[in-house]
């Protein structure tokens, strides 16, 4: 008997899921921010060098175009906020190409939202009620930690993740059974950053409560702002409960000049790693031209929000068809 | 020989790693939202056995090791050398003794085994799960005491050690556990 046809989660995860996103629509509606959809076929796709695409052909001859598949609705979203949309939030599907494993899959869900004149202070505060709804009768949550990147990393490792210190970070690579980073990093900060964070301190971040990181180096800031008392770092947060990381939130870019440079950057990134070739997103540097309201933002996985709140090992159990079942 | 993308890591696969042949034993792919993706993987030296841990780019990739696990018959020890002979072929292969290492204390001659060559010279030799065996050497025992409690050392006639019950006496053959190392049952000629 064929099992390949049948759902990898139980069909109680089914309605966990729709517990959860009615959960969300009530929260939201509660504080009158706005359900929106947008497109996941798109003229052009983030530029992140670290995020790889789907794309597709649309033809109608004799017009024929490549679309891409959203990595993320935030670009989308960005354009409606610039257009007068005020706080806006939607559950969506985002798409990245080759990502699949215990905690990913190439198609997952996103709960996505913005908040306009919110700082990242409050835009934590919200982040922490939400949880907490969506923890209630699930499973208790320990008080809420709020930590920045610098402290937790020092903590952890010992090393400082703002100053760049070569022989500091190998000597600790050689010291803690992760010789290999020092051929694979190089001299290569973000990368090394990266290395550890996900290697020796994440695990560690959130045991049975949500673990809010902010205050990102600013090497690591993407679509953040840089933080005005601290040029080091960004005002950017990451969230984490059981050394999961759940989701990731600015306090965003608004300078559309800043923003066309380091598409630029990223685009010129992704050239030097021979990464499939992206376009910038001239909507969106146009959405910023016009004015971008000053705004937070956050994007929640809502599949490994899941796995959390069944106890689930692998994201296969909290999906219905992961990738090689669909 | 083939190469390997971190994609294709999956438990079981050969890999050449630092020089030596390695068993992928579990691949887990580590990325963070916004930074690189990474597979940790844990891997088994297979001439050391030992186990580590190590973390690639995702996308790197590992020349793949040509090993394989061949059932053999052990035929005899020259003093330098074991020999093994392939069954089916009668093709032979000879190990030196640290090649074989805890496993010669279970290997009989005439017995089957499992052989595992890298580029078709032996890498490791694996006992059959269940060896029969003669005592060669144990206190003799109270006849009619059945019972299970005690026991005591018995030497077998390839050397090992093992603990058997009161009643078995010396020159028995018995069936042993080569995983644990346990005793299982007398073996009636």
């Amino acid at each position: 008997m064929p099992t390949e046809w049948q759902p990898t989660c139980p069909i109680e995860l089914l309605r966990l899921r729709a517990q959860v996103f009615a959960d969300i629509r009530q929260f939201f509606l509660a504080r009158a921010v706005l359900e929106v959809e947008t497109p996941l076929l798109g003229n052009s796709c983030g530029t992140d060098p670290q995020l790889d695409f789907f794309t597709t052909d649309y033809c109608a001859p004799p017009l024929q175009r490549t679309l891409f598949l959203q990595t993320s609705p935030e670009f989308a979203m960005k354009r409606l906020l610039a257009a007068g949309s005020g706080c806006i939030y939607q559950i969506a599907k985002a798409f990245r190409n080759g990502e699949s494993g215990r905690f990913h899959n190439p198609e997952f869900t996103l709960l996505e939202w913005y908040r306009v004149g919110f700082t990242l202070p409050q835009l934590m505060n919200e982040i922490a009620d939400l949880m907490a709804v969506l923890f209630s009768g699930h499973r208790a949550l320990k008080p809420t930690q709020r930590v920045s990147y610098q402290t937790v990393f020092q903590r952890y490792t010992g090393l400082n993740p703002l100053a760049f210190s070569l022989q500091d970070y190998c000597a600790y690579a050689q010291a803690n059974e992760v010789s290999e980073a020092v051929s694979l990093c190089g001299s290569d900060h973000g990368l090394w950053l990266d290395f550890i964070f996900s290697h020796k301190v994440q695990p560690h971040l959130g045991e049975n409560a949500l673990c809010m990181v902010y205050g990102y180096p600013a090497c690591q800031s993407s679509l953040a702002r840089l933080n005005k008392d601290n040029s080091h770092v960004t005002d950017r947060v990451e969230v984490f409960i059981n050394g999961i990381e759940l989701g990731n939130g600015y306090y965003e870019l608004t300078d559309a000049k800043e923003q066309d440079r380091r598409f630029d950057e990223e685009i010129a990134i992704r050239q030097q790693k021979k990464r499939p070739v992206t376009v910038k997103d001239k909507h969106l540097v146009s959405a910023l031209e016009a004015g971008l309201p000053e705004c937070s933002g956050m994007a929640i996985g809502l599949d490994r929000l899941l796995m959390l709140l069944s106890n689930s090992a692998t994201i296969n159990e909290v999906l219905n068809f992961p990738v090689h079942r669909a | 020989m083939a190469i390997y993308s971190t994609n294709e890591f999956k438990a079981g696969l050969k890999v050449m790693l630092d020089n030596d042949p390695c068993a992928i034993i579990e691949n887990e792919f580590v990325k963070p939202g916004k930074g690189q993706a990474f597979n940790r993987v844990k891997i088994r030296n297979l001439k050391t056995g030992r186990v580590i841990e190590r973390t690639f780019k995702s996308g790197d990739s590992l020349e793949g090791a040509d090993v394989v696990d061949v059932a053999m018959q052990y035929l005899y020890n020259d003093g330098e050398f074991r020999h093994f002979m392939v069954p089916d072929t009668f093709e032979q292969y000879q190990c030196e003794e640290k090649v074989i290492g805890e496993t010669s204390k279970w290997l009989k001659d005439q017995d089957s085994c499992t052989v595992t060559l890298w580029n078709d010279a032996p890498l490791a030799v694996s006992p059959p799960n269940f060896v029969e065996l003669a005592i060669v050497e144990t206190d003799p025992g109270l006849r009619g005491d059945t019972s299970g409690g005690g026991g005591k050392p018995a030497t077998l006639e390839t050397g090992a050690v093992v603990r058997v019950p009161l009643f078995v006496q010396p020159g028995e053959i018995i069936k042993v556990d080569t995983r644990t190392g346990e005793y299982i049952s007398r073996v009636k000629e």
